[in-house]
Order: structure tokens, then sequence, then C-alpha cells
């Protein structure tokens, strides 16, 4: 880990990192024991690497798997294996699975093929995130958290200087406190880790992670990104964790973008309760209610 | 040594380290991490004739998607 400058054995890396995740949990008061914590996990080796880490230091966690219907590869029956069978090894590792086609009639798949214009990661997104908001405010769970590590905020940030989207720069963070009693806190308690040192836990951990990416992630422009991040890490050692860490540093200290963080006005979706921006319905329910028309 | 990154194969004379391996094949060490006869080691480990080691790709995508953090407001 040239970026630390560090260099350790299996047994005590992995000890390193357990230690890393749980200070950057204290340092950014993310959660507390005694919190409910649900854990967005995809069998990835971010999510399933986190639910370890968290499992491990004794949190009260669950973890909550969205199968959302995509047959290419057996993506969703493979990944979903991936989540079982961890749960099936590890002692206390609790879960809950929301099929999207069982629970709304459509996978996501068939969703994008009747909403023209739409791709599938973005419909993925707003279904995920509807999903995981609705089963933390539902079953009163302190917090969200996501297995997101350093090189997928830091391609995000990068994606969104470039074009000068200052009001996704006001709010990319690795705690968004909960500003509606419906709106979940999400926390991403691996913020701090390259994408590599997860996957070396992982590894050393024996957890058997789904090693292939979505079908519908081949040519993303975040995949892209990171490897030009990984390019100017391999000329500057710890390039990527300085981009990120000091825009979160120089954001918050000089109060960069404040502008574009006015409070925006929610109201409670009419069929679901949770917030919107809309007069009406949220994005979510609109997504399923013209497909009924 | 031979080398395995998903399903291509080369094969290359010992002596080099990880890291120099991985570059000579025009792969990242970035985006890799290196497993010799089964056992995860550092890339700057010198590897041996009779080395197998795969090369495990750690990058993973489609993350947002659109570029957007969890701060985007599609509500």
């Amino acid at each position: 880990m040239r970026q630390h400058k560090l260099a350790l054995c299996g047994e005590h890396f992995t000890e390193w990192l357990i230690s890393y995740t749980e200070r950057a949990i204290e340092k950014y008061s993310m959660f507390e024991r005694g919190d409910r914590l649900l854990l967005a996990v995809s069998g990835g080796k971010d999510s399933l690497a986190l639910w370890d880490v968290l499992l491990g230091l004794g949190y009260d966690v669950e973890a909550l798997y969205i199968d959302l219907g995509i047959g290419d590869e057996q993506y969703s029956e493979q990944s979903k294996a991936k989540v079982e069978r961890f749960a099936a090894g590890r002692e206390g590792a609790a879960y809950s699975v929301v099929n999207v086609k069982g629970t709304y009639g459509k996978s996501i798949l068939e969703l994008a093929q009747e909403k023209r214009g739409r791709k599938v990661c973005s419909l993925c997104g707003l279904v995920k995130r509807h999903i995981m908001n609705r089963t933390a405010y539902e079953g009163g769970f302190t917090a969200v958290a996501t297995g997101h590590n350093l090189d997928d905020e830091a391609a995000v940030l990068f994606q969104n200087a470039l074009r000068w989207q200052t009001g996704y720069l006001a709010r990319q963070a690795p705690v968004l406190p909960s500003t509606h009693p419906h709106l979940a806190r999400k926390v991403k308690p691996f913020f701090r880790l390259y994408e590599r040192e997860t996957a070396a836990y992982a590894l050393v951990r024996g957890i058997d992670y789904i090693y292939d990416e979505c079908p519908y992630s081949v040519g993303a422009t975040t995949i892209f990104y990171k490897e030009l991040l990984n390019q100017l890490e391999e000329r500057s050692r710890g390039a990527k964790q300085q981009f990120y860490l000091s825009f979160l540093q120089a954001r918050d200290r000089q109060g960069l973008f404040q502008q574009q963080l006015a409070q925006l006005e929610l109201a409670e979706c009419e069929k679901c309760g949770q917030p919107t921006t809309a007069p009406t319905l949220c994005a979510f329910c609109r997504l399923w209610e013209v497909e009924r028309d | 040594m031979k080398l395995v990154y998903r399903e291509r194969e080369w094969e290359l004379r010992g002596g080099l380290t990880a890291r120099a391996a991985i570059k000579k094949i025009g792969l990242d060490p970035e985006a890799v991490l290196v497993v010799r006869n089964g056992q995860l080691v550092t890339d700057d480990t010198l590897l041996n004739e009779a080395d197998e080691v795969k090369l495990i790709a750690v990058i993973s995508g489609g993350v947002g998607g659109s570029g957007h953090s969890q701060g985007r407001l599609e509500l």
C-alpha cells in the first residue's frame, strides 16, 4: 500500500483494514454501538467485505440484497448466491432479499425496455435507492451503509468536476445525514480505502464474491475514470486519496458550493410517503405509474 | 512463469517483480492483485520461473453510472 507507505502480511493487513475502517466510522460519526444498520449488499467484494468487517466489529447490521432480475449471464442469480453463501458461513449474518419483479411486477430490464431513453444503470440506481430507503425507514434502521470505496468516490468526484456539476459537488460526502423522517442517513465506511485494499481483504478473508461485473456496466464511464485515476496514481503515489480527501477538506473548511447546498423543499409522495421534490408522486412511483397508464 | 488474467495467459521468464511483470503484459498494477501459487503477494515480490501467477482484477464499475453521488436528489 504505497499510498500509506505500508506493506503488511495477510493477517496484519486484515487487522489494519478493520482498524482503519473503525477509525473512519468514529472520526466521521457515522453510527454508534447499538445503532441498527442496514447494509446494501450486491454480492461484490466491497459490500461483502464491509459486511464481514461490521460483523467482526460487533455492530448490529442486517444486509439487504435487491434482486433486479438481470438474467444476462445469470448475473442476479449468481450475485445473490454469493450473498447467501456468505451468510451461510458467517454466524450472525442476517439478511433479507427484495425481488423487484416479485414486488413491483417488472424486472429492471423489462422496465428499461419500456422506458426508451432511460438506461439500465439509471433505473437501477433509482430503484435501489428507493428500496434501501424504504426498507430502512420501515425497519427502523439508523443508517444505510454501502461499500463505496475511495476509487468509487474519486471517480464520481472526477466526473462531476469535469462538468462542474456544482449541485452534486456540494453534496458528495461519506456521510449524508437524514433531512427528512423518511430519508435514511447514508454512510460509506470504506470511503478512505482503495479498491485494491478492499479486494485484498476479501481475498485474504476467503470471501467468495462475484468476480464478473454487471453486464450493463461494460463501458461504464466510471470504469474509464477509474482507469485514468489509476494512471495518475502510478505516477504520483497517493494521488487518488489526496484528490478526494483534500476536496472534502477544502469544500467543508472553505465553504465551497454553499449556494448549491440550499435545502430542497421535500414533500411526501402521495403513493409511498417517501420524500420527493415533485408535487405529487416521487420519481420511483412515477416510473411505475406511467406504465400502468 | 505463467501469468493468467481473466481468460488470457502469458509465459514470461522468471526474475521479474510482480509489478514489472504486470506492466510488461500491458496491465495496470493499480488495477490488479497478484496471487502466486494460490497466495496473495505484494507487487514487489520477485517471481520465479516455476511460478503460476493469477492476476485478479479489482476495478468494479457502474457505480452511480451517471456520475452523481448519493447526494443526487432524484426524488
